[in-house]
């Protein structure tokens, strides 16, 4: 690891961050573009989401990990606190792995 | 605004706090863990400390400290991190518009801008909330990310797995609890099946954080959209 690393990464990702509120000064958007964007970052965050659940770093992420998100998930759409979400799907997991039940 | 109505903005501002400062916990701790990988894997203290102000984009950093300790170049360690925080280009045209006009705000305020912050402001009705929303979230995970790398990084391996605490599915967790909302309606629920399924079948195929990008294919599927909702004359 060296600073050249991490000084490429960090002024890559700014540059990513800046340009989407500096492109919107140079272009006018209409009502209806603005509501295409919201759903755009909508199905990225859920994509991430996706990914994220399934897969660590190539590989299936096991099973423990899926039923916490999973358990989540059901709580969210059942509109429970946020907090509980949170903890519950972790919980879950974190079970799972101590019991040996799924990794 | 009725009595009711008011209280019910009252307790929604102390939700709001109580959920960003339960995520920012759950960051912390992921943050520790980064930190004592790091540091476990020969990166000085200093230097993640500093990847973690500097870059604030958690799942990169993890990326770039295990590709350069399992011997892969400096270029390629840059390029996947930059590829896996691709997603920012799209989030700021999204959210861009809840950063004022000034220069300090749109400076910071990128900056600012990682998944959660970005989920929290969808997650919200009005532009007040939303900006609210965004910078509040922005600002506690800065608060907390860099210093939990730090403390990490210091207690080395005290810290143990995330794994075993189950943080690896927290995350994505709290990040659905904050799109369900949105999910309600079937436009935004077709266009994210669509992208969450074309995510997961690409990954197999594409370098780390592309098939994210890929997921973007799923917005044909919210199309058109209603006319009534378009704030110009049809021409």
């Amino acid at each position: 690891m060296t600073l050249g690393v991490v000084f490429a990464l960090a002024l890559g990702t700014y540059a990513m961050r800046l340009a989407g509120p500096l492109l919107r000064d140079r272009i006018r958007i209409s009502d209806r573009w603005e509501q295409l964007m919201s759903i755009a970052a909508i199905v990225l965050l859920a994509a991430f989401v996706a990914t994220s659940t399934a897969f660590e770093s190539g590989g299936f992420a096991g099973w423990a990990r899926f039923a916490g998100v999973a358990v989540g998930g059901v709580l969210a759409w059942r509109r429970a606190p946020f907090v509980l979400v949170v903890v519950a799907a972790a919980a879950t997991t974190a079970l799972l792995r101590l019991t040996g039940i799924a990794l | 605004m009725s009595t009711l109505e008011r209280t019910r903005v009252g307790f929604w501002r102390d939700e709001l706090l109580r959920d960003v400062l339960s995520m920012a916990v759950a960051m912390a701790v992921v943050g520790a863990s980064l930190g004592a990988i790091a540091v476990s894997k020969g990166v000085p203290l200093w230097m993640i400390t500093l990847m973690g102000a500097v870059v604030f984009a958690g799942g990169s950093e993890f990326m770039v400290v295990g590709l350069v300790a399992a011997g892969a170049a400096p270029v390629t360690a840059v390029l996947g991190g930059l590829m896996l925080n691709a997603r920012h280009l799209p989030f700021g045209v999204a959210v861009g518009g809840l950063l004022d006009r000034g220069w300090p705000s749109r400076l910071i305020g990128s900056h600012l801008m990682v998944d959660e912050s970005v989920a929290f402001a969808l997650a919200q009705d009005t532009l007040a909330e939303k900006k609210r929303a965004y910078w509040l979230t922005g600002i506690a995970l800065y608060c907390a990310w860099a210093p939990s790398v730090f403390l990490g990084g210091l207690l080395g391996q005290g810290v143990g797995d995330p794994g075993a605490f189950g943080l690896d599915a927290a995350m994505p967790a709290a990040l659905l609890a904050l799109l369900m909302p949105s999910l309600r309606e079937f436009r935004t629920l077709r266009a994210v099946a669509v992208g969450a399924l074309v995510a997961v079948l690409t990954t197999p195929l594409l370098p780390e954080g592309l098939p994210v990008m890929a997921g973007l294919v799923g917005l044909a599927a919210a199309l058109p959209l209603p006319k009534r909702l378009a704030g110009e004359a049809v021409r």
